[in-house]
């Protein structure tokens, strides 16, 4: 981060506990203004007690947070000048949509006609217009998250946190909502950061992505970043690369011998670590070949096709290698126990060296 | 009739498919009958459990009904030998003692109320949301006057009050209404604000609201069928109560049921009956209302 540019969100060695367990072990973040950041981890990792934190609903052990510069750890969250958005909507039954989105308003003491023009123009933004004196029990699960989003959105925040809005969604109203907040974003201009564990969400929505793992940051980087070039094992398979081979990397003249198993070696000039590692990649790398060829900058493993299904558009084929069994999309048709070759292309495997657990290279 | 033979012979080919035996039919008749004889029998056996169940709970005010309306009623006759409404005159004169003290009864009950919220409202929102280190402790002891023989507590209860000059006033009974009450009330109230999503009051906080705020904006309304439940019980408890009254208040205080008592006691069974109806229409009423606004999600949180 460019020092001369204010920090919207300064995160400062953060941590923090429950009881006797500590969540969060030192989280440092710092969050452009303008940025849409997600955080992206399993369930458990802290990334919703991070969120949480940072929105005052949570107690810091240590660290510092900052926004624009202020230290806020000890301001509750009312005096912090963001908003949320909540897995559960945390719409108030009570009222009207009208008073759920002019609920900031009327605590700002905008007068009642007033209100009433803006929380007419925010729903026209968010395609509700006309809804104002309906019941919050009575709309639908993809309207309901639109009056949260449009009760954040009415106080005009600068920082709007996302826990997970879209979870509780199907599948058709996540999609259009996730490109209508990051729509409202770029008009609006105001930071996010948003929780999720759909990576999917995380890649579409996010100008920078922090996996999360164990309290701790994994990676921070932009999507292209984190997605093709994981900079440890959890992160490459957190981002989908989850098939694993053994490798044995030797170097040889300018380049370097890869080996699998008591394979052929092939050679390779990329940059990639020395000594026996382990190669992560995704299902879309793999492509079927001849059992014996030879190509160049891949390495190609002998096996057998063990099931065929046909998706739509492609095959979709098992292939058994020894006891493993990989997943292989192709677009011709092949015999099924006919011996064939995985082609696995060396650039683009996620190679880790098992001697060290961290300082991956990517080949 | 016409309409239905055909069809006899269509259900019963599939029986005889599956199993070509030639008593099945007449078994499955036999079956039939005794089947249809145990159903007539237990609809047999639900009418009458219902009406002794009905008599158990009607009974009773059937004859409070009918003592209420009888003029003159004496040993030999099973029915009153004369019908009237002059005791409900009597009764409803605005200078007789009944309407007196039903406003008593009436104004000791609300201000019944108002203790027991002023108390619980509070009370039940830390027990539902603050971390008490004593929390189970606490909730028994607002269950603890309702541990003991009344009479017992009543007795001491009313010694204090006289020392304190408390016996025979509204404020004594109020106080001993109100600490009969506070279980149901602080009970209930802890459920009611239980039952609320934390992110509820959470949302009202990111965006600026103060504490005191979210609670009279969010947590409180949300809150308020269940409060509102609690209410009505310590209404009618306050309303029914008679132990406490009779230690504390009598003479000076006379309620609906000490009422009642003197008038039972003096053989005035039209006054005792008149009265009786009368306690009984707000709790029917109330109990109605309750139904309503006790949900299963706050009754589910009761005593947790």
């Amino acid at each position: 981060m460019d020092s001369s540019v204010l920090t919207a969100i300064d995160v400062d060695h953060l941590q923090v506990s429950y009881g006797s367990q500590q969540v969060l072990h030192g989280v440092s973040l710092s969050v452009a203004p303008g940025e849409f950041i997600a955080i992206l981890g399993s369930s458990g990792c802290g990334k919703t007690t991070l969120l949480r934190t940072i929105a005052g609903f949570q107690k810091a052990s240590g660290g510092a947070i900052r926004l624009f510069g202020r230290d806020v750890v000890r301001t509750p969250p009312e005096k912090r000048g963001m908003a949320m958005m909540f897995q559960s909507y945390a719409l108030w039954p009570h009222m009207t949509v009208l008073g759920n989105v002019g609920y900031g308003l009327r605590l700002r003491g905008v007068p009642k006609t007033e209100i009433r023009g803006r929380v007419a123009t925010i729903l026209t933004m968010l395609n509700l217009s006309g809804l104002e004196d309906r019941k919050v029990t009575n709309l639908s699960g993809g309207q309901r998250q639109r009056v949260a989003l449009g009760r954040a959105l009415a106080i005009e925040p600068e920082i709007l946190l996302l826990d997970e809005p879209l979870s509780n969604l199907d599948a058709k109203v996540r999609i259009q909502l996730r490109s209508e907040i990051k729509a409202l974003q770029n008009r609006l201009k105001f930071t996010a950061i948003h929780v999720t564990h759909d990576r999917e969400e995380a890649m579409t929505m996010a100008d920078r992505i922090v996996v999360m793992d164990a309290g701790q940051i994994a990676q921070i980087g932009a999507p292209k970043e984190v997605y093709d070039s994981p900079n440890s094992p959890f992160v490459a398979s957190f981002m989908g690369a989850e098939n694993t081979v053994s490798l044995d990397i030797r170097p040889s003249g300018s380049g370097v011998e890869v080996r699998v198993g008591e394979g052929s070696a092939v050679s390779y000039n990329g940059e990639v670590p020395i000594g026996p590692v382990t190669a992560y990649f995704r299902d879309d790398v793999a492509s079927l070949v001849d059992p014996d060829a030879r190509i160049d900058g891949s390495i190609v493993l002998p096996g057998n096709i063990t099931q065929r299904t046909y998706p739509g558009g492609h095959y979709r084929y098992v292939v058994a290698i020894g006891d493993r069994h990989f997943t292989v999309t192709d677009d011709r048709y092949h015999e099924l126990d006919r011996p064939v070759g995985l082609r696995l292309p060396l650039a683009s495997l996620h190679l880790f060296s098992n001697t060290q657990t961290t300082g991956g290279n990517h080949a | 009739m016409s309409g239905e033979a055909p069809l006899l012979p269509a259900r019963a080919e599939p029986l005889t498919l599956v199993d070509p035996a030639s008593d099945v039919p007449r078994r499955s008749a036999s079956s039939g009958t005794r089947a249809r004889f145990w159903s007539l029998g237990s609809t047999g056996l639900k009418i009458v459990g219902l009406a002794i169940f009905a008599f158990l709970l009607f009974g009773p005010l059937a004859n409070l009904a009918l003592w209420s309306v009888a003029e003159r009623w004496y040993t030999p006759f099973k029915l009153p030998v004369s019908y009237g409404m002059r005791y409900w005159e009597v009764v409803f004169r605005p200078t007789g003692d009944a309407m007196a003290s039903l406003a008593t009864s009436i104004s000791i009950a609300c201000l019944t109320v108002l203790v027991a919220l002023t108390v619980s409202v509070p009370a039940g929102y830390a027990l539902a949301r603050l971390r008490l280190p004593w929390r189970t402790a606490l909730m028994i002891l607002f269950l603890l006057p309702q541990a003991f023989p009344s009479v017992a507590i009543y007795i001491n209860v009313a010694r204090v009050f006289y020392s304190l000059g408390l016996t025979g006033t509204i404020t004594g009974v109020v106080l001993v209404h109100a600490a009969h009450g506070l279980v149901y009330s602080v009970w209930i109230a802890a459920a009611a604000f239980a039952a609320i999503d934390r992110d509820l009051e959470l949302a009202a906080r990111n965006i600026g609201a103060s504490p005191l705020r979210t609670f009279f904006t969010v947590t409180l309304p949300l809150a308020a069928p269940g409060i509102m439940a609690s209410a009505i019980f310590v209404f009618l408890e306050s309303l029914d109560e008679f132990t406490g009254t009779f230690f504390v208040g009598v003479p000076q205080v006379t309620t609906l049921p000490l009422l009642l008592y003197n008038a039972s006691m003096g053989g005035n069974y039209q006054i005792a009956s008149i009265t009786a109806l009368i306690l009984l229409v707000p709790s029917v009423l109330f109990m109605i209302v309750i139904e309503r606004f006790l949900k299963a999600d706050v009754l589910s949180k009761v005593g947790q």
